[in-house]
């Protein structure tokens, strides 16, 4: 038999054997892919479903009466007299005139927040010629009658079983059949600070936290990152010093985020005695967990320029530097970017460092500062979670969603600028 | 054992006084050199460490290497070379792969300065001036001996600012309308401009590989260097961009010294005044083309050209 024949009936008797271990090699990777989206999905739609009921918050229609001598007792209203709650109060007792004794009013109180009081205030603050008039208004419920409204309090259970009693399910009753209760846009999740009572919990305050570290954190980490990783590549003569450095930064990149936060308490607060639970060293300690992923990131986006660019540069007479910058950076900078982009990412991400340097603090403020005191988006997460009523459970969620849409923006933002700088050659 | 490790055993870290004449018939069997016997044996035949076959030397040289080593860490990639080549000639190196040609050429304009593992012994002159001289920048240098590589390299700009960089950064133009001036004839001597004068904003890396080439030949001119290295410039070409950039060449000669690195004999006959034959980091030969290509002296000139190594 001719020997071209033999390797082709060897080759042919291998191939089924090769086709079944295609097969079931990619079944596998299938079934890997459909496993983790199904995870995905699960959390997600969970997620979004337990979020969803936070957007929204029952609000009740009050008529107030801005009486001149409940807030304005010396003729001039004063903040420190006036008696806000007060007003809320009467226009509870004019809406329910039937209700009477001590215990039954508290009880009616109890179905309007404590923010009514706060928004009359503002309206005032805002236009004083309001004293004497009266107004329509919405005024946010307690936050269990809208854990009612949204389902979450069984009104079948005895009644010593659950928050609300006979009486208040009867004037809830009450309001909505004369279209006093209403639910709206829940505003207050993104335009107030975090607050004890959940009804009035937003946030804006934590938001706001998160931003100011990660500005700090981009100032810091992005130049110094490059810089850095244009050194160590470009210009760094390579011995046992820079090995070790390299292997030092790739082990940073590993090190367990908390540890950078007792970094931070050491050295940032008790050392350089900057305030704690201030965005200003929540960022630098955050800066300090993203220089390694930068630095990383900028070394492959400069190892990937292709090294002929950087021989015809030299082979022209460039120096050093100007092959750097007029070449190699323009183009890893798109990597280089993305890498920084997928950092503060993580640094968004970040909670357990903060905790060591005291951003995990109740904080009702929004930070208007570096040095003010402040939180972050994943430690407000945590703290609400660590809530035991029932409402803040949802604004939890809510919170997680806002976080996992700004980490979903910044990731898509790191794509575009790939796409979009990328250059072909 | 490989060529290096013999040369490294037999202690070659001496420099040897260099091409002493000739050394080297085509003569088999061993044979002992004045020197203590460094001799060397390649395919059964024998060169003596050093001795270089030919006219290594020339009127008027412009560049001058003097007993060049060059090592790679232990591999020793060029042993010993003196080569002579003077202003106005194309000059071929050729010889088989792994031979060193490039790292020789690379010598000459210090690019292996930035290759951490090689070491360069040796002295090179340029116009009298040691290149390897403390007082000489390699920056300035290349300005004056440019390369072009074997496989184009335009930087992804666009074609204007491909030509208009070395010229931009050595300062040679004072204002744009020297620079366009400088662009347009860098364009026009590498036979590119008809094709692209309407598309100077477009970027380089769209022309196709024989146009890359010549905007790469381009931009070397347009910084008006003395000498012209080129690495393999056609490997990558057809044989119509072939013969264009050979044309260039045969224009360009008349103003810079050129040295060529091929693979090619036809190329090489077409294009260069002298050749020199390079074996295992050694030159082994070196003379007029019509001499190599139709007498060669040396045993492993004519095994090579004959096609029987390589
Ligand atoms: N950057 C480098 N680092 C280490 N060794 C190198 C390097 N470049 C070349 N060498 C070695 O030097 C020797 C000569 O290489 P060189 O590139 O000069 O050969 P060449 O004659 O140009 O070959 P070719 O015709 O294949 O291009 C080879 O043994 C090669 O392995
Ligand atoms: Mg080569």
């Amino acid at each position: 038999m001719e020997s071209s024949q033999i390797t082709r009936r060897k080759v042919e008797a291998g191939l089924p054997r090769r086709r079944r271990r295609e097969f079931l090699f990619q079944l596998a990777g299938m079934l890997a892919t459909t496993v983790g989206i199904v995870f995905l999905g699960v959390f997600f739609a969970d997620l979004f479903v337990k979020s969803s009921t936070a957007f929204v918050q029952t609000f009740v229609k009050l008529d107030v009466e801005f009486t001149e001598n409940v807030i304005a007792p010396g003729g001039e209203w004063d903040l420190t007299y006036a008696d806000f709650d007060g007003l809320v109060r009467s226009a509870l007792r004019s809406e329910f005139p039937g209700v009477s004794g001590r215990s039954e009013r508290r009880e009616l109180n109890r179905l309007v927040s404590v923010g009514a009081g706060y928004q009359m205030r503002d309206m005032i603050e805002a236009d004083p010629k309001l004293l004497g008039a009266r107004e329509s208004l919405w005024v946010p419920a307690s936050s269990i009658v809208d854990m009612y409204i949204k389902g979450n309090i069984d009104a079948s259970l005895e009644e010593s079983l659950r928050p609300l009693s006979d009486k208040q399910l009867s004037w809830i009753q009450k309001l909505q059949d004369s279209g006093r209760l209403e639910t709206r846009f829940n505003s207050a999740l993104f335009s107030n600070g975090d607050s004890r009572e959940p009804e009035l919990a937003g946030i804006k305050g934590a938001l706001m936290g998160s931003f100011y570290m990660l500005i700090v954190t981009v100032l810091l980490a992005f130049p110094i990152g490059v810089a850095a990783a244009i050194y160590l590549e470009e210009f760094a003569p390579r011995n046992r010093w820079s090995d070790l450095i390299e292997v030092n930064i790739n082990n940073l990149a590993a090190v367990p985020s908390i540890v950078f936060g007792l970094l931070g308490l050491a050295v940032f607060i008790n050392w350089m005695a900057i305030p704690r639970s201030a965005p200003l060293v929540g960022g630098l300690v955050l800066s300090l967990l993203t220089l390694p992923v930068i630095i990383i990131a900028s070394r492959a986006a400069i190892k990937a320029v292709p090294p002929s660019i950087r021989e015809a540069a030299l082979g022209l007479g460039a120096s050093k530097m100007q092959v750097v910058f007029h070449h190699v950076m323009p183009l890893a900078l798109p990597g280089m970017l993305t890498g920084t982009i997928i950092g503060m990412s993580r640094a968004l991400g970040e909670s357990a460092p903060l905790l060591m340097i005291g951003m995990v603090a109740f904080i009702v403020d929004v930070p208007g500062g570096f040095s003010d005191p402040a939180t972050a988006l994943p430690v407000q997460i945590y703290l609400w979670a660590d809530s035991p009523e029932r409402a803040f459970a949802e604004r939890t969620s809510a919170a997680i969603v806002v976080l996992l849409g700004f980490l979903l923006l910044m990731n898509l933002t790191a794509v575009i600028i790939r796409k979009r700088m990328e250059k072909k050659w | 054992m490989t060529m290096a490790e013999m040369t490294e055993a037999n202690g070659s870290e001496e420099q040897l006084p260099g091409n002493a004449g000739l050394g080297v018939t085509k003569m088999p069997g061993p044979k002992q050199t004045a020197n203590g016997g460094s001799a060397v044996a390649v395919a059964g035949q024998h060169i003596e460490l050093g001795q270089t076959i030919g006219d290594f030397r020339c009127e008027n040289p412009y560049i001058v290497a003097e007993n060049v080593n060059v090592h790679y860490g232990d591999n020793h990639a060029i042993k010993n070379v003196t080569l002579e080549i003077s202003k106005q000639e194309v000059i071929a190196l050729i010889g088989p792969s792994g031979c060193g040609k490039s790292t020789f050429l690379r010598c000459l304009n210090r690019m292996n300065d930035t290759i951490e593992s090689a070491r360069i012994t040796g002295k090179i002159t340029l116009g009298g001036q040691d290149i390897y001289g403390k007082d000489l920048d390699p920056v300035a240098l290349r300005a004056r001996v440019g390369m072009v590589f074997q496989k184009p390299n335009p930087f992804p700009k666009s074609i204007y600012d491909n030509v208009a960089y070395g010229p931009r950064i050595h300062g040679l133009a004072t204002d744009r309308a020297e620079l366009d001036d400088i662009v347009h004839t860098s364009l026009e001597r590498a036979g590119l401009l008809k094709e692209v004068k309407d598309r100077l904003e477009e970027p380089g890396t769209g022309l196709s590989g024989g146009q890359q080439q010549r905007l790469c030949i381009a931009r070397t001119i347009a910084v008006n260097p003395e000498v012209i290295l080129m690495d393999e410039p056609c490997s990558a070409l057809d044989p119509i961009a072939t013969a264009r950039i050979e044309d260039l060449m045969d224009e360009l000669s008349q103003d810079y010294a050129i040295v060529i690195v091929t693979h090619s004999m036809q190329q090489a006959a077409r294009v260069s005044k002298r050749v020199a034959y390079f074996h295992l980091g050694l030159l082994v030969e070196v003379d007029e083309t019509d001499r190599i290509f139709t007498n060669p002296q040396h045993k492993l000139t004519e095994d090579y050209i004959t096609g029987r190594i390589g």
